[in-house]
């Protein structure tokens, strides 16, 4: 399809970039015959839309909150160029860093937690013989109803006073005194990720399931013959058989829960004391309720590196799978 | 016969006990919504440890909460503008999402590989990156405090998933189907339309529970770019109006919560299948 000149990757990259997408593009569609040309020009009509808004919705926006990250913009003023100026100052500033901290905690945590119990109610849920399809359906609710919701139901049930949690503690002999759920740093931490992992475990627990499912019980046999245990059978059979769908789920999870908002600021707010912040939420304190927008687009735009790395990671182990579905 | 009932006790213990304390856990808050919503106030407020708490169940169930929800707050309003947002921004996205999904899914040509990449990516990115640029968007749009704001936003986390999910769909599709259409003289489009979608009705309706459930779930968006009461999606409304300072008023707040959550429950309930089927397709990929 390609002359020689620009057949080599070097030659084409050589080249100033208008010129480069001529050899790329351009090129090809001269060489085209009349059924390829529609073929582009159709497919060219049925991605516009799609491609308009997440330009329009997406990429503009990302450029755009690039440059408002260098800006001292605040509500009502465009601001001026200040260079990277909101990155210091956020990389100075003590709850910043206690942000970023708590996100990489709640994220670690959180995921965590939710891998180990959804791992282990799907292999409870493969092992069942009825119930199974009102079970997945009823475990599924905190995943469908809207986060903020349930999460108000959460606030209320951790409430210092009328606590419900701290009564079945208290009944069943547990606790003494009461446990202020969210009113310590630790505590409220934890109490955040205990919400989230109620919230996503049967995420995780319904998207491994499926993967079980696609399993062929002759592996499991095979393996017991060969005398393995269940704690064997696990390990050396299911859990590489699983890989790919728990790489994929874990990384859908930790961009997820790294970039969570809506928990945190209903159950917390980043309190007490802005001790619970997670990027999110401390980018909506200084950008939206402060009004300092530029900062605010630095503070949320910090969490850009780490996402960078996971959905390059993620693509890349995609397309790996890709290749070996091809090979295999 | 011992060895029965052995094996039994040990299903019990290790299968059936787990497995019911973690859907007692999983719902309990659900159920504990519900109670809260039916409690008149003077039972609520009662400190978890006095001996006249009693936290399953009320004896004096009142509609009171729920009346107030309606009366006093525009919840009525914020009910219908979540569903006409939600529906809207559903449509939208299946629209571009199908186009794009049969484009990346059937069409040969340039760029289609990176084309594809780049609708996965944009996938990837949490709502939270944006909301502040976008945000100005938004304003310079002149769409701020208007429902289309979420309308036209919505999509851009929707039609990734649905491009997505539907060009799995597809490239189950057998190709012959389209040619031997092609061949009794259809043309492409017309082999496209007639043809391959109806086929891809179930992943179509897949998609569109997903990404229904999805819109009626944003928060943050709503939240920045809408400000006047009669313009709030359930989850900012009740938040922002029935919690006032640090007084919540659980009362109507559990009631909204349990009408914001009826919904999507209850579309959920019948179409179970369709998406636990776009939620593992989603992340096979």
């Amino acid at each position: 399809m390609v002359s020689p000149a620009q057949s080599t990757p070097s030659a084409v990259l050589a080249k100033p970039a208008p010129a480069r997408a001529a050899a790329l593009g351009l090129g090809r569609f001269r060489r085209a015959t009349p059924t390829e040309r529609r073929e582009w020009l159709l497919a060219l009509i049925l991605l516009t839309p799609a491609l308009v808004m997440l330009s329009l919705f997406v990429a503009y926006p990302f450029v755009r909150g690039i440059w408002l990250g260098l800006l001292d913009a605040v509500v009502g003023r465009e601001g001026n160029f200040v260079g990277l100026r909101n990155y210091v100052k956020l990389w100075n500033d003590d709850i910043f860093r206690r942000a970023a901290a708590n996100t990489f905690i709640y994220t670690g945590f959180a995921t965590t937690l939710k891998l180990t119990l959804g791992m282990v109610v799907a292999l409870m849920l493969n092992n069942l013989i009825g119930f199974k399809r009102i079970l997945r359906a009823s475990m599924l609710l905190p995943w469908i109803v809207p986060t903020v919701l349930s999460t108000l139901a959460w606030k209320w049930m951790l409430d210092p006073t009328f606590s419900i949690v701290n009564w079945v503690l208290y009944q069943l002999g547990f606790i003494r005194l009461r446990i202020d759920w969210l009113g310590g740093p630790v505590m409220a931490m934890a109490s955040v990720i205990l919400v989230n992992v109620w919230r996503g475990t049967p995420f995780f627990a319904i998207t491994l399931l499926a993967g079980l499912q696609t399993i062929s019980p002759d592996v499991y046999e095979a393996a017991s013959i060969d005398g393995a245990n269940a704690w064997q059978r696990f390990w050396k059979v299911t859990w590489p058989l699983l890989m790919p769908v728990t790489t994929v789920v874990m990384l859908f999870s930790v961009i997820q829960t790294f970039a969570d908002f809506q928990l945190v600021y209903i159950l917390t707010g980043g309190g007490p004391a802005n001790s619970t912040h997670l990027f999110a939420t401390y980018a909506y304190q200084i950008g939206v309720a402060t009004g300092k927008l530029g900062e605010g687009a630095a503070a949320s735009l910090a969490m850009f590196p780490f996402l960078f790395l996971v959905v390059i990671f993620q693509l890349w182990y995609i397309r790996r799978g890709e290749g070996g579905k091809g090979v295999g | 016969m011992a060895a029965v009932a052995g094996a039994r006790w040990k299903r019990w213990l290790t299968l059936y006990l787990p497995l019911g304390a973690f859907v007692i856990g999983t719902l309990f808050p659900f159920y504990y919504m519900a109670v809260t919503s039916l409690r008149p106030d003077r039972e609520m407020y009662i400190p978890w440890n006095r001996p006249n708490f009693a936290p399953f169940w009320t004896l004096h169930p009142t509609l009171e909460h729920f009346a107030l929800l309606f009366k006093e707050t525009l919840f009525a309003r914020w009910l219908l503008n979540t569903l006409i947002i939600s529906v809207l921004s559903t449509a939208i996205a299946l629209f571009c999402g199908l186009l794009a999904a049969y484009a990346l899914a059937r069409l040969r040509f340039p760029l289609g590989g990176a084309l594809g990449s780049g609708i996965f990516v944009t996938y990837l990115v949490p709502q939270t990156l944006l909301f502040i640029p976008l945000g100005e968007v938004i304003r310079s749009f002149r769409l701020s405090d208007s429902l289309w704001a979420l309308i036209l936003t919505y999509p851009t986390f929707l039609i990734p998933f649905c491009t997505w999910l539907l060009m799995g769909y597809f490239r189950t599709i057998p190709k012959e189907l389209e040619e031997c259409a092609q061949i009794d003289g259809a043309s492409r489009v017309q082999a496209m339309v007639r043809i391959v979608f109806p086929v891809a009705m179930p992943g179509i309706l897949s998609a569109g529970i997903f990404a229904f459930t999805h819109a009626w779930n944003e928060f943050i968006y709503a939240l920045v770019f809408l400000s006047s009461a009669t313009n709030k999606t359930v989850p900012v409304g009740v938040v922002s109006e029935l919690v006032r300072g640090d007084t919540f008023f659980w009362g109507p707040l559990m009631a909204g919560a349990l009408l914001g959550s009826v919904p999507v429950a209850f579309i959920y309930s019948f179409f179970v299948e369709q998406y636990v089927s776009a939620m593992t397709g989603a992340v096979k990929g």
